[in-house]
């Protein structure tokens, strides 16, 4: 279905920590995403999941160490960390509502200077058939679940090699949540894309993922395989509805 | 009451070139609040200084006046860059007073230094449809047609011209090229903007150059108006431009040309037209600029998003 135009890339996450002013959200977060796997970042609301990410793509007020690949990357300004590979589908999905669903995908490509763009809006549009019916609407138009397609799609756009997203099932109905990791789980597969998924449903998350952390008041209170965690009565209480 | 409405056509067509010029400074002001929900004070300004740009190479140096000011628009653009790089850059764009006070200083430091190069008289700058070439056609030596029994200026189609033609050249930069698509990105989410890569910055230095130069193009239209140019010549006319903005929705760019454009109706017409119907004769009515704060007054008082501004929804 996807040619395998992408490269396999690992992140390592060494002592992070972020604030907000004089709030301390993250507590000194060691992590690790194996290359071309699937991790998972689980845990309540406010518990600093959504801030792990946007402190990795240097958003926040940072201090730590982040790796992609064999590089560091702490101190690399948020555009730039795009053109080293690693993209973020932001929570609440950060669409350009006045931009067609077209130029989202072409603003997408922003950092690319190859010439196979159009090609690439055309695999994506084959993989999404909604968006190309859609493909002169304003973004701001399309439905929730669409929406999410769209800034998946668009972040598929810069080719990346490491993929960052935050609550993709958000505001989603369950249907369409399963249908989207469907796809999560078919990319990856067939091409090799690392992601790292921030999630509250961790049922559909864990079931995906290679590995798990669970983020507790800004610390890794619990990380492990997939089926570990699935499997461990702390985290099915919590998190599982057990 | 005299219903005048022989003249009718004569104030509707100077209201529409007029409007025009408004429309042009009004893209200015929306270029760049669009993109960062700023109002540029000092745009008037930088529109003044690229007008006796224009007046420096045309008339001092005697340069061709179409090419000078193309040259303007040129330097004009450059100091839009310039300006963004080292006076908002550095500044949290989500704190606005700081930026909005450097536009406010630089508005008073323009027009000193303008003030202090070329005094404050007027000075005659060649009106760019003043002379024309023996081809197109004359009623009596005069250049205009006659249209509705009406003399149309050509100095109004030349305007209603330029426009359109800087309207295309603005749609091809936004809607054909990459930076173009960046700074839509950029005027929708900045934070996504980022997530794609876009360098927001640089970004924003390109809607502050067409925005100068924009300014610039209005600024040498409007000057035959006004006899010439002098340092305080854009007082009135940004505030004209800032009601066609606001009338229009400031974060419209269509919205601002067509907002000018009816802000220069509605004082040609409602203002000067109104006037000789209620007092039977001509006067250069100051109601014109009271007219410009009533339509800002007026929407902001029932339409705050402008005639096609995006209308603010807050989500709780």
């Amino acid at each position: 279905m996807v040619d395998d135009v992408f490269d396999e890339i690992g992140l390592k996450v060494e002592n992070l920590h972020a604030s907000y002013g004089a709030v301390e959200v993250l507590r000194g977060l060691d992590f690790e995403v194996a290359s071309g796997g699937v991790s998972v970042i689980l845990g309540a609301n406010g518990a600093g999941k959504t801030t792990t990410l946007r402190a990795i793509c240097n958003m926040c007020d940072t201090t730590g160490t982040v790796i992609l690949g064999d590089e560091d990357i702490s101190r690399t300004g948020t555009a730039e960390i795009v053109r080293k590979g690693m993209v973020h589908v932001p929570q609440g999905r950060g669409t350009f509502s006045e931009l067609s669903t077209m130029d989202n995908l072409l603003v997408g490509a922003y950092t690319r200077k190859d010439n196979e763009v159009k090609d690439d809006v055309d695999r994506w549009f084959e993989i999404f058939p909604r968006l190309a019916e859609r493909h002169a609407q304003m973004a701001g138009s399309l439905s929730g679940g669409e929406q999410q397609m769209l800034a998946v799609a668009r972040a598929l756009m810069a080719r990346p090699r490491l993929l960052l997203l935050d609550e993709p099932s958000l505001g989603l109905a369950p249907l369409i949540i399963e249908d989207l990791f469907e796809r999560f789980a078919t990319l990856n597969k067939e091409t090799g894309l690392t992601m790292l998924i921030v999630e509250q449903n961790a049922n559909l998350a864990l079931d995906m993922a290679d590995y798990g952390y669970v983020i507790e008041s800004g610390e890794i209170a619990l990380h492990g395989s997939a089926d570990k965690l699935k499997n461990d009565p702390a985290v099915q209480e919590a998190y599982l509805g057990a | 009451m005299n219903w005048n409405f022989d003249i009718l056509p004569d104030f509707i067509f100077n209201g529409l070139s007029l409007g025009a010029i408004y429309g042009t400074v009004a893209l200015a002001l929306v270029l760049i609040f669009k993109a960062t929900t700023l109002i540029n004070f000092a745009t008037g300004e930088l529109a003044m200084l690229g007008a006796f740009l224009v007046y420096v190479l045309h008339m001092e140096q005697g340069l061709w006046l179409w090419l000078s000011m193309l040259i303007a628009m040129g330097l004009s653009a450059g100091l839009g860059v310039l300006i963004e790089r080292s006076l908002t850059r550095p500044f949290d764009p989500s704190d606005h007073l700081p930026v909005v006070l450097i536009t406010l200083g630089l508005f008073l430091i323009i027009n000193a230094v303008a003030g202090d190069i070329w005094n404050y008289q007027v000075r005659i700058l060649s009106n760019p449809f003043g002379k024309f070439p023996s081809w197109v056609p004359s009623v009596g030596g005069d250049r205009f047609i006659i249209v509705f029994g009406s003399r149309l200026k050509y100095q109004s189609l030349g305007i209603w011209f330029t426009l359109a033609v800087a309207l295309v050249v603005l749609g091809l930069l936004l809607n054909k090229t990459k930076v173009g698509l960046a700074f839509r990105a950029v005027s929708c989410n900045v934070e996504s903007a980022r997530l794609v890569g876009v360098h927001t910055g640089r970004t924003l230095g390109f809607g502050w150059a067409i925005a100068s130069a924009f300014g610039t193009l209005g600024a040498v239209l409007v000057a035959p108006q006004l006899g010439g140019v002098n340092p305080n010549m854009m007082a009135t006319i940004i505030i004209y431009a800032l009601a066609g903005a606001a009338l229009g929705g400031l974060d419209s760019l269509g919205g601002a040309v067509l907002g000018g454009i009816l802000v220069g109706l509605i004082q040609a017409v409602a203002v000067t037209w109104g006037g000789v119907v209620v007092f039977g004769q001509l006067y250069m009515s100051i109601l014109q600029l009271a007219a410009a704060f009533l339509v800002i007054l007026i929407v902001l008082l029932f339409r705050p998003s402008g005639l096609f501004g995006t209308r603010r929804v807050e989500r709780v």
